[in-house]
C-alpha cells in the first residue's frame, strides 16, 4: 500500500523522567500504515530531549509559552506554517490545549492545519475542579472533591473530609497528606509551582488503573487500552506498565467517551477498589505518555486521530493484546554545541 | 473452587493475571496444583495426586495446601464457585 505523505507537527518532546506524549505520537505515527510522516517539532525548552532526536523528528520549532498570549502563538505558528505546510497539529501538553483549542478554526481556515480537539466546553467539563459533576453527568463514580484558593480553609476541611486527603495542582501534582500540617505544606509547594485553585480530593485506597483512549467526537469510542503501572517514579509516573484485561475499564471508558462526545485523545485514571469498584480520579485532555504501549498492543491512537483529522471515517478498534509490557529507559544523546546553538538563538533546529 | 478466568499460567510456573496485571512464579508443585484446580480437580483429589508424585504425605500436604490456596485466593487467582 502507497503511503500518504503528511506532515504533522507534535508537541511535548520532553522526554525527561516526567515525559511529554509528543515521542511516543510520532513513535506511533513514524509506524503508521496510512501515512509516510514527515514530523515538525514544536518545543518550549531547548533542552527538550526530542528536539535532537533526529530520526524522529525531522525539523524543530521553538514556540512561545501559553503565558505570552495566544497571538504571538498564533504569528510564530503563521511563520512555521509558510515554511513547512503543516497539515495537522498534535498539541500535547494540558497547559496549550486551551490556546490550541481557541485558534484551531482559524488555524483550518486561515492556515489549511487540522487539529482534532476537544470542545473548549468539553476540554472544561472534565477538569479537575469539576470532575466530580463530570462524573455524575456521565454515570462514573469520581471521589469527592473541593476547591480552595487559601491555606486557611484546610482547617475547615474536617468537615468535607477525612484524613488522609489528597492534594492536587490545578494541571500537575498530587501528594496524599496524612494531617492538616501536611495538607498545608503541599497547598504551598503545589500552588507555587502550578498556581491556584488547589484541588483538595478524597483519597480512595486500591489500584491505579489507567485507559488511553479516543473519541471520534460523535460519541464514538475508537479505542481504548488499559494499563497498570508496574514500575512508578518518584514523580509518580509510569516507567513500566502492561496492558490488562478490563471488560469493566472498558465499559466505563466506553461510556464516558460516548457521554460526553469527546473528540480527541485522552487518558483516564481510576482507582480500583478491593471491591473492584471504579473511582475516576482524572481525566487528562490529550495523549498520557505511555500512549506507544497501544501501538505496542495494536491499535495506533495517534495514527487515527490523524486520519480523523483530515476528514476519514475511522471504525472502532474491536481489540487488543492483552499482557504487553511496555519499560522506558533513559538514554544519553549527544548533541553538537551548533545543534543546541541554533535552536537557543534562531528557535529552529 | 476454581481458577479465575483468563489467568495465564506458563509451564516455567510464571503466573500473569491479566485482569490486575500481577505476576507471579510458583515452583513445580505449585505448577502441579495449579494444574489440577484448572482440571476442577478437589481438594481431595488433589492430595491424591500430589502424594503420588511429590515426596509428602496427606496430612501436611492438607495444611500446606490450605495456606496455598489462601495465598491464590488472596492474589486474587482463586475463586470459589459454590
Amino acid at each position: 500500500m502507497t503511503k500518504q505523505k503528511i506532515t504533522v507537527a507534535v508537541s511535548g518532546l520532553n522526554n525527561i523522567d516526567s515525559p511529554g506524549p509528543g515521542i511516543p505520537v510520532i513513535r506511533a505515527l513514524k509506524e503508521s500504515e496510512y501515512f509516510d510522516v514527515r514530523i515538525i517539532g514544536l518545543s518550549y525548552e531547548n533542552l527538550e530531549p526530542g528536539l535532537y532526536m533526529r530520526d524522529l523528528v525531522d525539523k524543530s520549532y521553538s514556540i512561545p509559552l501559553p503565558s505570552s498570549g495566544i497571538a504571538s502563538l498564533l504569528e510564530r505558528l503563521k511563520y512555521i506554517q509558510e515554511m513547512e505546510g503543516i497539515q495537522v497539529i498534535i498539541p500535547n501538553f494540558d497547559a496549550e490545549l486551551h490556546s490550541f483549542i481557541k485558534l484551531a478554526k482559524q488555524l483550518k481556515d486561515d492556515f489549511g492545519i487540522e487539529t482534532f480537539l476537544p470542545s473548549q466546553e468539553q476540554f472544561e467539563s472534565r477538569h479537575k475542579s469539576v470532575l466530580y459533576e463530570f462524573g455524575e453527568e456521565n454515570g462514573v463514580k469520581v471521589p469527592f472533591s473541593k476547591m480552595i484558593f487559601t491555606a486557611n480553609e484546610i482547617n475547615s476541611l474536617k468537615t468535607d473530609f477525612t484524613y488522609p486527603l489528597v492534594i492536587k495542582g490545578k494541571y500537575y501534582d498530587a501528594s496524599i497528606a496524612a494531617t492538616p500540617e501536611q495538607a498545608v505544606n503541599y497547598f504551598h509547594k503545589i500552588s507555587a509551582k502550578w498556581g491556584l485553585p488547589i484541588i483538595v480530593q478524597e483519597f480512595v485506597s486500591g489500584n491505579e488503573v489507567n485507559v488511553t483512549a479516543i473519541g471520534d467526537g460523535k460519541g464514538n469510542c475508537i479505542g481504548a487500552v488499559p494499563m497498570r503501572k508496574l514500575y512508578i517514579t518518584d514523580k509518580g509516573k509510569a516507567w513500566a506498565g502492561v496492558s490488562l484485561d478490563d471488560e469493566n475499564l472498558i465499559e466505563i471508558t466506553n461510556r464516558v467517551i460516548s457521554n460526553s462526545k469527546w473528540k480527541g485523545g485522552c487518558e483516564l485514571e481510576f482507582i480500583k477498589t478491593k471491591d473492584g469498584e471504579y473511582y475516576l480520579l482524572e481525566m487528562n485532555p490529550r495523549f498520557p505518555a505511555w500512549v506507544y504501549l497501544a501501538k505496542g498492543c495494536g491499535q495506533n491512537h495517534p495514527e487515527a486521530l490523524v486520519r480523523m483529522a483530515l476528514g476519514e471515517d475511522v471504525k472502532p478498534y474491536e481489540s487488543y493484546d492483552v499482557g504487553k509490557l511496555f519499560v522506558r529507559y533513559s538514554f544519553d544523546q549527544i548533541v553538537d554545541l551548533k545543534d543546541y546553538e541554533k535552536i537557543s538563538t534562531i528557535g529552529e533546529l | 473452587m476454581q481458577i479465575n478466568k483468563n489467568i495465564a499460567i506458563s509451564d516455567s510456573g510464571f503466573i500473569f493475571n491479566p485482569s490486575s496485571g500481577d505476576s507471579f512464579s510458583t515452583n513445580n508443585v505449585g505448577l502441579e496444583i495449579i494444574r489440577l484446580l484448572k482440571e476442577n480437580k478437589s481438594k481431595d483429589e488433589i492430595i491424591t495426586e500430589i502424594v503420588t508424585k511429590f515426596s509428602t504425605d496427606a496430612s501436611t500436604l492438607d495444611k500446606d495446601l490450605g495456606d496455598f490456596f489462601l495465598m491464590l485466593r488472596s492474589y486474587q487467582l482463586l475463586s470459589d464457585n459454590d
